[in-house]
Formats: structure tokens, C-alpha cells, sequence
């Protein structure tokens, strides 16, 4: 396993093979995106100000031999420190009252664990098992913080054994990150972004910080009772889909005419004064987005959208009207959302984004007008189908022994992607697939050494990612495709995706 | 349609329906609007609207119904909810007593926000639990006749008393408006000031927007 041979191209060469392409031109590309392009990471600037990572030198698939390996730059005394205390809290478990989830077995073997306290140390939420038989843990986590912030340094990652531990303190929330996957420090990090940020989208960044400073102790599982469901649909999310480690939308396949048509339907029936958002959404995919002139919408606001539909039947009932805060649109107030769907088997969901909270009746006439427009030209009728058949399979792309491949346009900050097909269909396989383009994801991100090209085998597949001024790509072939071939493959799979590109992304942005 | 009903009046009536969490706002609504009866109702968000049309007397009333969310994140938003509202339907778990006593709390909200005359309804939900009853039926007969409210003990589950309860309530609410026709019903120009949302000021617009100023700096 930890025999691996790696070519990694740095700026300097390119071959005749790779310029083929070029990058202006690069499939799916837009003059006119409707969503705000965003860079990896780019969310996180706000928490790594400094370079942080030095090359991480280590390969996904070797023994985990590292105790203090500095993922992080952090010096190396609070890694040790960190581990030492790590060391005592799991000498001191065993004499803990039997019934914390701590000493379950089950609890203790989970991958992936989120937490949520409040600066005083209050539990608020946990991945697994029940918070309030996390206290202690929790109340270890605190003091690890707040025992390096005393000395005026921050705690942000620590490794022991092979789990990764990485902290995130914003507003008066602490945000604990746990993985013995294959994510990096950096991808942790930005997945603790989408929960705080979730918590944010239910009660606003300036209620937040109005409860905690009136009430430093203060139990903020009341006010997120309910949203609980969010939580974990949020991290289950990011287990699965791509979009998010990617900071991209995935669309709905959809004939350029068909999405013309729905996204017309909107700004006639729609053009309503204060309304900045209208979309319709179908099972954690985009069909189409209209926005008023001066806005844009981020990807991750995006994402909470999906997320906040996928996660509640409770808009299945009936229209709804509720508040809802984008966080990267404007963290400090609510949006009014006009949420109900268009069809009758609940797939295809329309979303009315308004600061007019008093617009919901104007609101439930644009709906029953659009619907009836996309009846009349059988537009949802296209939607099922579409969603019925898979999107496309590799085959599709007629280019041999390239197994998937995961396509990001920058300026769109829309990927695309095929569905999953043999090897990659049991859950084991899945998630070992969704960990290496984790793996490579992430270094290439690497911000002590960020890459354009890197050419990985491994045991079962061989990975090539490269990234240019307008794309992403991440593609994964058989074992024994040689570098010259995987280049020749990934060229051939772009003027595929180029002349796809009208179905597979929006290249449009309509606005009212 | 009969031809009797050219010469009937038309009523339209705001109903909201208050009350905490899962004493079953959702399910009761359901029950009287869909006639169904769902065991995994999932939590609402914000509220979910729904209409229902009956005749009545010589009126077509049509009452919209909003079902809000019993979250305490949302409480501070009821008032979005309520207001303009004709009738209240008061929801409490008769196995559970602090729903009764936060039906107390937003019956003190509605008495000082609304001015409006509104028609208010306390509703025993769960009565089909009468093993588990931690509120007495009196206690909750006294408390709804000294806030002058009607009173049914009802059960989503079993369908007992929410037709009678909605039917009585628009009963009230035709009185209401023969004897009052000002009093708020069916307004279809909307244009109050928002000043009774308190703290939670509806969200402005900003020129100077982020997003477009990362567009900006991103020039790809």
C-alpha cells in the first residue's frame, strides 16, 4: 500500500497535450454566472491567515506512523501538549460512570464526529450519540482551547494516532471536527464552516451573538430545537457530495431550451419588487436560478438551501413561509422564503427569496403561474424524465478505462459529474472513491504547495487531477493507464464536457 | 352549485394556529384540511399555509389557515404570523401541562399585539390519551371561559371534535363580522407598517453588496 509512484508536474512543463486545450475555452464556462465563483478554501481565509501547511509529505495510504506530524505549522509544544492531555483523558475514561456514550464502542468507532459547544463549554449538538452524555468530552474539548488560548495562541488541528482533531471558534461557538477518514485538516475545517454556517442560516449571526452576550451560559439547544435534523443531514451530505468539498453546484441534465423556458416562466411570473432570489431545485440539484441584477448567490448559501429542503417534509404538506439567513448573502437578517413544490410526487421544489415579508399571497400567484406555465409547456414533465433516467453514464463519454470523473468550472462554480457504476457501487467502495478524490483534492489545494497537475497510482486506480485558470477536473482511470494516455483521455474527456456543456451546466444568468 | 349560492355572501378569515411544540398544530390541520391522519409528521418550518371552503348560513367562508412552527426559534418571528389574524386556534397536549401554560403566554402576546377583535379558540389536543390526562378538562373549560375563548378537547388521531371546533369558530367569526364588518376581515391591500416585529427588523436590501464585489475581484 505505501508503495506509490508520483509524478508531479509543477508549473513548469506542460506538454503539447495539456495546451491543446485551451483555457479560456474551458467547457462550461460563462461570462455571466449567476453564482459567485469560489476557489477551495476560500471560505476559510477568514481562519487561516497565515500559510499554515507546510507540504504534507505523507501519503493517504501509509500507516499512520505520524503522532505530531505538523499538519498544521503549529509549533510542535502544542501538538504535544495536545497529545499528552489526549493521552490522560483516555486514562481517565475507564473510571467514568458506564452509561457516557464515550465508552460505547459503537460511539467510539464512528469516522467522522461533529460537535457543537458554546465557549462556556454548554454542549449544543453531537454527530453521534447524545450530547448530554458528551458533557465531560466536551468539557475536555473546551479546556483544550481555551488552555493554548490563554497563552495567546489558538488551537486549530491535533493528530493522535490516526485521528484527526481540528477546532474552529467563531462567535461564541466552538466547532470540533474528529475524522479517522481520509479528510485533511483543511477539508475538516471547511466542513466545520458549513455547520456554523448552518447554525447561522436558523438564527442569524446577530442573534447568535446577542444571546451569548446577554447570557454567556446560555443553552442554545433551545433555540436550535428542531434543527438538529439539519445538522446531520448537512454531515451526511458532505460525506457523499462532491459539490460542497468542491465550492460547486451540480445542475440538473436539461436540454438548453427546456432550462430557457423554466427560467423564463420564473422572470415573467416573478418580477416582483424586492423578490432576489428565484429557483427551483430537485434532489440536491440546481434547475434554475434567477436573481435580481445587483446579486449574486454563493455556492455554499446554495448548498444550505438544498440541505434545508432535503432535510424537512414538512414543505411537502403545504406552502410554506419562513425566514431563512444566507449567510454568505448577508449574515445578520433573515431572507423570507416562499417554499412549496410543483409536483405532485414532491421532487421538484420552487424557492421565492424575498425581503417583503408581507408578500406571501403575491408570492402564491407567481407559484400557481409558473407551475401552470411549466404544465403548458411540458417543462416538468422533462424535469421527472430527466430525473428518472441517471444523468449519463461514463460510457457515455466513450473514452476507455477512465472510471469517473468529478469536472468543476470555476466561473460557474457548477461541476458536473457521472453516476457511480461498477467498482465504485457498494457503500465500502463508494466512500473509498469519495476519498481519494479527497486525497487529491487536497493536494493539490495544498496551500504551502499548491499543484496544477499530479498524476497519483495507487493500488486499484490511478488518479490525475489538474487544475487550470477555468476548471478542475478529477479524474479516475483503471491501475495501469500510463501518464501519456490518462492526458491524452482527460483532453478527450473536455471536448466531451464542451460539447455537453448546454446540458450539463447554466451557462446563462437570468435575471429579473 | 346550487343557484341559492349566487346570493351568498363571501367571507374570508384568517385563522393562525398557536401553540408549543408538538402538541400537534400539523396534525390537527391536517386532520380538518386534508382529512388524514399522519403518524410521522415531520416538524414544521416557519408556518405552512393552507385554505379550506365551507358554507355556512348564507356565507362561502373561506378560512386561510396557518400552521406555525412551535419551535422557540420561531417564536419571535409569531407575530408575522398572527397578525391580522381573525381567529386563533390555541393548541395544548392535554398529557403535558406546560403546553396549557404556554397557551397562557400567547394569549397574553395576542392580547397585546393584535387590536383587532379576534375570535379565539383553546384546543385540548391528545384527548384520546385520557389515561396519560394532566389537565383537567375544567381547569381548562375556567380558564377559556374568563379569556371568553370556545373550548373543545379533540383528537387528531381519533377525529374527534376538530370539525366541530373549525365550525363553531366560523360561526363566531360570521358574527363577528355581521356585527363588526371592519373588523379587519379580508383586507387585500396590505400596507401596515412592520413596527411590531420588535427586534427582528425585516431584512434591507444594501447597495453596496459583498457577492457583487467578489464577482468583481474575481474577474474570471
Amino acid at each position: 500500500m505505501s508503495d506509490l509512484k508520483e509524478a508531479e508536474h509543477q508549473n513548469t512543463s506542460e506538454s503539447s497535450d495539456q495546451g491543446e486545450f485551451l483555457e479560456e475555452n474551458a467547457p462550461g464556462e460563462s461570462e455571466n454566472p449567476m453564482l459567485i465563483a469560489s476557489d477551495s478554501y476560500e471560505n476559510l481565509n477568514y481562519e487561516i491567515l497565515d500559510g499554515t501547511s507546510t507540504a504534507q509529505r505523507q501519503t493517504p495510504n501509509t500507516e499512520s506512523n505520524e503522532t505530531s506530524t505538523g499538519e498544521e505549522s503549529n509549533n510542535e509544544e502544542q501538538t504535544e501538549t495536545a497529545n499528552d492531555v489526549a493521552k490522560k483523558k483516555q486514562e481517565i475514561v475507564p473510571v467514568e460512570e458506564d452509561h457516557d456514550d464515550v465508552n460505547s464502542e459503537h460511539w467510539r468507532s464512528q469516522s467522522k464526529h461533529i460537535f457543537i459547544l458554546s465557549e462556556a463549554g454548554k454542549p449544543i449538538y453531537s454527530r453521534h450519540g447524545s450530547e448530554d452524555k458528551l458533557v465531560t468530552i466536551m468539557g475536555v474539548m473546551q479546556a483544550l482551547v481555551s488552555f493554548v488560548g490563554d497563552a495567546k495562541d489558538s488551537l486549530r488541528c491535533m493528530i493522535a494516532g490516526d485521528h484527526k482533531f481540528v477546532f474552529l471558534v467563531r462567535d461564541h461557538l466552538l466547532l470540533v471536527g474528529v475524522s479517522s477518514g481520509m479528510d485533511s485538516t483543511h477539508q475538516i475545517l471547511l466542513q466545520l464552516t458549513y455547520v456554523y454556517n448552518q447554525v447561522i442560516s436558523v438564527l442569524t449571526q446577530s442573534t447568535l451573538c446577542k444571546i451569548f452576550k446577554q447570557r454567556r451560559n446560555y443553552d442554545l439547544r433551545r433555540m436550535l430545537s428542531g434543527a438538529e435534523k439539519f445538522f446531520d443531514n448537512l454531515i451526511n451530505l458532505m460525506d457523499s457530495e462532491p459539490g460542497l468539498l468542491l465550492g460547486a453546484v451540480r445542475c440538473l441534465p436539461l436540454d438548453g431550451s427546456v432550462r430557457e423556458i423554466i427560467a423564463q416562466s420564473i422572470v415573467q411570473h416573478a418580477k416582483i419588487k424586492d423578490l432576489v432570489f428565484g429557483l427551483i431545485i430537485t434532489n440536491n440539484q440546481l434547475i434554475a436560478l434567477v436573481r435580481i441584477k445587483k446579486y449574486y448567490l454563493h455556492p455554499m448559501d446554495l448548498h444550505l438551501i438544498m440541505n434545508l429542503v432535503n432535510a424537512s417534509e414538512s414543505f411537502k404538506t403545504a406552502e410554506s413561509w419562513t425566514p431563512l439567513c444566507l449567510p454568505k448573502f448577508d449574515s445578520s437578517g433573515f431572507l423570507q422564503a416562499h417554499i412549496s413544490y410543483l409536483d405532485d410526487s414532491c421532487n421538484t421544489c420552487l424557492l421565492l427569496l424575498t425581503v417583503d415579508r408581507e408578500s406571501f399571497f403575491t408570492l402564491s400567484d407567481c407559484k400557481s403561474k409558473i407551475k401552470e406555465r411549466l404544465l403548458k409547456y411540458n417543462a416538468l414533465r422533462a424535469i421527472s424524465d430527466s430525473l428518472q433516467k441517471t444523468a449519463y453514464g461514463i460510457q457515455q463519454c466513450g473514452i476507455n478505462d477512465l472510471r469517473h470523473f468529478l469536472y468543476k468550472s470555476k466561473s460557474t462554480a457548477q461541476y458536473t459529474s457521472p453516476e457511480l457504476e461498477a467498482p465504485y457501487v457498494t457503500q465500502k467502495e463508494k466512500d473509498r472513491l469519495f476519498g481519494l478524490y479527497k486525497y487529491l483534492h487536497h493536494r493539490i489545494h495544498t496551500s504551502g504547495r499548491p499543484l496544477k497537475i499530479l498524476f497519483h497510482v495507487g493500488p486499484y486506480e490511478t488518479l490525475l487531477g489538474w487544475v487550470t485558470q477555468g476548471f478542475e477536473l478529477y479524474a479516475v482511470f483503471g491501475p495501469l493507464v500510463t501518464k501519456t494516455s490518462a492526458i491524452h483521455a482527460v483532453n478527450k474527456l473536455l471536448r466531451w464536457i464542451k460539447r455537453e456543456e448546454d446540458r450539463l451546466f447554466i451557462l446563462n444568468s437570468v435575471t429579473f | 352549485m346550487s343557484i341559492g349560492e349566487q346570493n351568498m355572501k363571501s367571507l374570508e378569515a384568517k385563522v393562525v394556529v398557536l401553540g408549543s411544540q408538538g402538541v400537534g398544530k400539523t396534525s390537527v390541520v391536517i386532520r380538518y384540511v386534508g382529512g388524514m391522519f399522519s403518524k410521522a409528521v415531520s416538524p414544521t418550518i416557519g408556518a405552512s399555509f393552507f385554505t379550506y371552503k365551507l358554507n355556512l348560513d348564507s356565507y362561502r367562508v373561506k378560512l386561510q389557515v396557518w400552521d406555525t412552527a412551535g419551535q422557540e426559534r420561531f417564536r419571535s418571528m409569531a407575530p408575522m404570523y398572527y397578525r391580522k389574524a381573525n381567529a386563533a386556534m390555541l393548541l395544548y397536549d392535554i398529557t403535558c401541562t406546560d403546553s396549557f401554560y404556554d397557551v397562557k403566554d400567547w394569549v397574553k402576546e395576542l392580547k397585546k399585539n393584535v387590536d383587532t377583535p379576534i375570535v379565539m379558540c383553546l384546543l385540548g389536543n391528545k384527548s384520546d390519551l385520557d389515561s396519560g390526562r394532566k389537565v383537567p378538562i375544567e381547569d381548562a373549560e375556567e380558564y377559556a371561559k374568563s379569556i371568553g375563548a370556545l373550548f373543545y378537547e379533540v383528537s387528531a388521531l381519533k377525529n374527534t371534535g376538530i370539525e366541530d371546533a373549525f365550525l363553531h369558530v366560523a360561526k363566531e367569526l360570521i358574527k363577528l363580522y355581521e356585527t363588526n364588518p371592519e373588523a379587519g376581515f379580508h383586507v387585500p391591500e396590505q400596507n401596515t407598517s412592520s413596527d411590531i416585529f420588535g427586534s427582528n427588523e425585516p431584512m434591507k436590501l444594501q447597495e453596496t453588496n459583498e457577492p457583487v464585489q467578489k464577482q468583481k475581484e474575481c474577474g474570471c
